[in-house]
């Protein structure tokens, strides 16, 4: 197995929101591995950016805290750190980008200016070798005649170029994780098929650790070896990426699954569909926070809240149908029972 | 879908075009042209869902504005009725508004915050017809009932209802004066995956009760793939590729066709499918490459294609493709797939 880079447990997150604490991210643990990509997906407002941004520590620029638990990043606390030796980490060893370049880029200077800024700031390189790298940066994440868009603004540029820019000034200081929250969103599909095939490849080259963010099953699919399942601020599932999609096991993961439109010719029945809206986050439901919406529920999943079972080796579900189960196999006998529309409760 | 065609033509779209002009300078001259939709012509039949895909700047919600005519077209005309609707006088126009409707992507944006949702979804009746308050009223409650929300909760703001209630609010006012086309524009796109399944079924139920047609605008292509009885492929104002469904999405025949749909990503690691990864940018409207426009991107172009345009035709019954050289033949999906590789 290779190495732990990231830990995070049992860590919750949140905002104050009418001098009450809300948890944005609820006692959530995970491990990114040297090398490796680990997905969140879920929904809008599970969580999934709070947790990007409780790694970072900008959310304390962002009017929240960590509230409990623990991350640790190359065996050292994070929250225990401050501000000033976060600054040394952010963009050093840990960079993050965002769903919309253009925002993460400043108007008024060239890319080339912008790439090269970076590596002024953390590597104290000269102007003129800071150029020359920011060039060769760029020719890196697949931009056509570098010298000259190094000489670009922003503006110049289309929205996949942008991010690819991006790209290169998170990279540019050799982080051993980066993390990309919704990084392809607001481009095309053939422009996003271009970015994630970029950062796999740049990935293979660096052996850098990715945390990927994104709502789109089909993009964790396809670049995942790990994934977790959030919803409402709480983690549902996690497991490898074969363990997800070959036995997706808590109902709410299935039903996300099974909501997905157009994967196949569509037979004329109605698109499986989960009934109800997300709750927000001031507004949990008691027990399981699914449990208003789950298909499934048990008088225990109103009063109690599930803690994980174990599914396979590498697969746990925080779900009371596997209580039981949950030490003897790897097909859960729940699950099979949740398949084949048996689970009437 | 599986349901049943039918063969009569609800509205014709006759080589639409839409330029915008691009101005510079204090006195804005003109000095240019976006070609934001460069002679379209399609026929939407009667009762089907009739998709419309492309990547951003296409030209997509251009023709959908110019089809309903809230733009004005450059040139062309969209025939309903027998009638060109680009031709009509304002009173007969206003006649027509009630069987053409829009909804729009922005749950959010595209309702009145201000407006209780009971005077949003009863507006158009206001303005169209003579019916009472009283009548109004009752005909909010049937139509909120329709679309699946709590009509106790009519006399509430927007902001009271979440991303996917907001999105039937608006379907129950697209659908109040009983229209007969309907162009969803990005309807679903922002909503999520749980949400969006509920609006998608709505949609495809009220189609079947109240004999809608549809033109449904979407980026998202697995969205499109299910809700549609035929697609339309749009690349730089102009349509690559027109055909049935599952065989649009089977058997590409326009290899930019083939290129969109092969970077879909799909939510199984085991299927490690190869994509065709297209170099560059889509090129600017305003300054679209000669001949084929979609050339210096395409894996198949020969000389041929830099020099002449090639014009929608049928390649296959039923399906229509503008290149020189779709992929009709067995294996040529394969051939252009490996020479992306190299
Ligand atoms: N600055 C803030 N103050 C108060 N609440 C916040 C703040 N930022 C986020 N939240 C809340 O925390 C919850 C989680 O938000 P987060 O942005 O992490 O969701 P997400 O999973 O990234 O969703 P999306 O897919 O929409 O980006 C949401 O309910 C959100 O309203
Ligand atoms: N009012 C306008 N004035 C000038 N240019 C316009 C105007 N409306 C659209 N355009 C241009 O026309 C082209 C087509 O735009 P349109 O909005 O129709 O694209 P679209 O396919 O709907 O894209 P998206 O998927 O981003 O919604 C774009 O280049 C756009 O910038
Ligand atoms: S714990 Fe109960 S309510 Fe929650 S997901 Fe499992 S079955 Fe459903
Ligand atoms: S006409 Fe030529 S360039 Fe255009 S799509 Fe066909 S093969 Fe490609
Ligand atoms: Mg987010
Ligand atoms: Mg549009």
């Amino acid at each position: 197995m290779a190495r732990k880079i990231l830990e995070v447990n049992e860590m919750s997150a949140g905002f104050l929101v009418n001098k009450e604490i809300v948890k944005a991210t609820d006692r959530i643990s995970f491990n990114v591995e040297e090398g490796k990509t680990l997905c969140i997906v879920g929904e809008s407002g599970s969580g999934k950016s709070v947790t990007s941004l409780a790694i970072m520590r900008l959310i304390d620029y962002a009017g929240g805290a960590i509230l409990e638990g623990d991350i640790t990043f190359n065996g050292a606390s994070l929250p225990a750190k401050d501000q000033d030796e976060m600054r040394r980490i952010r963009g050093n060893q840990i960079a993050m980008i965002f769903q919309d370049p253009m925002s993460a880029l400043n108007p008024v200077f060239t890319v080339g200016d912008q790439i090269a800024e970076s590596l002024r700031l953390h590597q104290n390189k000269s102007d003129k070798d800071a150029m020359k790298e920011a060039v060769e940066l760029l020719r890196q994440v697949g931009i056509p005649s570098p010298e000259v868009r190094a000489k670009q603004y922003p503006h110049e540029l289309s929205g996949g170029m942008c991010q690819r820019v991006v790209i290169a000034i998170a990279l540019a200081c050799r982080p051993q994780l980066l993390i990309a929250d919704e990084p392809t969103t607001a481009l095309d599909v053939t422009v996003q098929a271009q970015i994630l095939d970029l950062l796999q490849s740049l990935q293979k080259e660096t052996g850098m650790a990715i945390i990927l963010i994104t709502h789109d099953m089909g993009v964790a699919a396809e670049v995942a070896d790990r994934i977790v399942v959030m919803y409402a601020g709480g983690i549902m599932e996690e497991g490898s990426v074969e363990e997800i999609f070959a036995k997706p096991s808590h109902p709410y993961t299935v039903g996300l699954l099974k909501s997905i439109p157009g994967f196949e010719a569509n037979d004329g029945n109605e698109l499986y569909t989960i009934k109800g809206t997300i709750p927000r986050i001031n507004q949990l439901p008691t027990g399981c926070r699914f449990h208003p919406r789950c298909e499934h529920a048990m008088d225990i999943c109103r009063n109690q809240e599930p803690g994980f079972f174990q599914l396979g080796q590498d697969h746990k579900a925080a779900c009371w149908l596997f209580e039981e189960h949950a030490a003897e196999s790897k097909v859960s006998p729940a699950r099979a029972a949740i398949e084949h529309g048996e689970v009437r409760v | 879908m599986s349901k049943q065609l039918s063969n009569e033509t609800l509205i014709e779209i006759k080589h639409i075009k839409k330029y915008f002009p691009i101005k510079k300078g204090l006195l804005s001259r003109v000095v240019g042209q976006v070609k934001a939709v460069d002679d379209i012509s399609l026929e939407i039949k009667k009762g089907e869902t009739f998709g419309l895909v492309g990547e951003s700047g296409c030209g997509k919600s251009t023709l959908g504005r110019v089809i309903l005519r809230l733009q004005s077209a450059t040139d062309g005309e969209v025939i309903y009725n027998g009638q060109n609707i680009h031709a009509l006088g304002s009173s007969k126009l206003r006649d027509l508004r009630q069987d053409l409707q829009i909804i729009f992507q922005d749950p959010f944006g595209s309702l009145n915050p201000r407006f209780l949702v009971s005077d949003i979804i009863g507006e158009p009746l206001k303005v169209h017809t003579n019916m009472t308050a009283a009548q109004i009223d009752a005909r909010v409650v049937e139509l909120m009932e329709l679309v699946g929300l709590d009509a106790s909760r009519r006399n509430r703001y927007p902001h009271e209802f979440s991303g996917g209630q907001r999105q039937r609010v608006g379907i129950a006012r697209s659908i109040a004066l009983n229209p007969k086309f309907i162009v969803a524009d990005e309807a679903v796109s922002a909503l999520d995956v749980s949400v969006q399944s509920q609006v998608l079924n709505l949609l495809a139920r009220l189609q079947k009760e109240l004999g809608l047609t549809f033109l449904f605008i979407a980026h998202g292509l697995n969205v499109v793939r299910h809700i549609s009885d035929r697609v339309g492929v749009m690349y730089l104002g102009k349509l690559a590729e027109v055909g049935p469904t599952e065989e649009l999405y089977n058997k590409p025949l326009h290899p930019y066709t083939a290129a969109l749909l092969s970077s879909i990503p799909r939510p199984n690691p085991a299927l490690k499918r190869e994509r065709i990864i297209l170099k560059g940018d889509v090129p600017s409207p305003a300054n679209p490459p000669s001949g084929c426009r979609f050339h210096p991107r395409c894996p198949m172009a020969q000389d041929r294609c830099k020099a002449e345009e090639p014009l929608l035709a049928e390649a296959l019954p039923g399906r229509q493709v503008a290149c020189h050289f779709p992929l009709v033949e067995d294996g040529a999906l394969e051939r252009l797939a490996a020479r992306t590789l190299g």
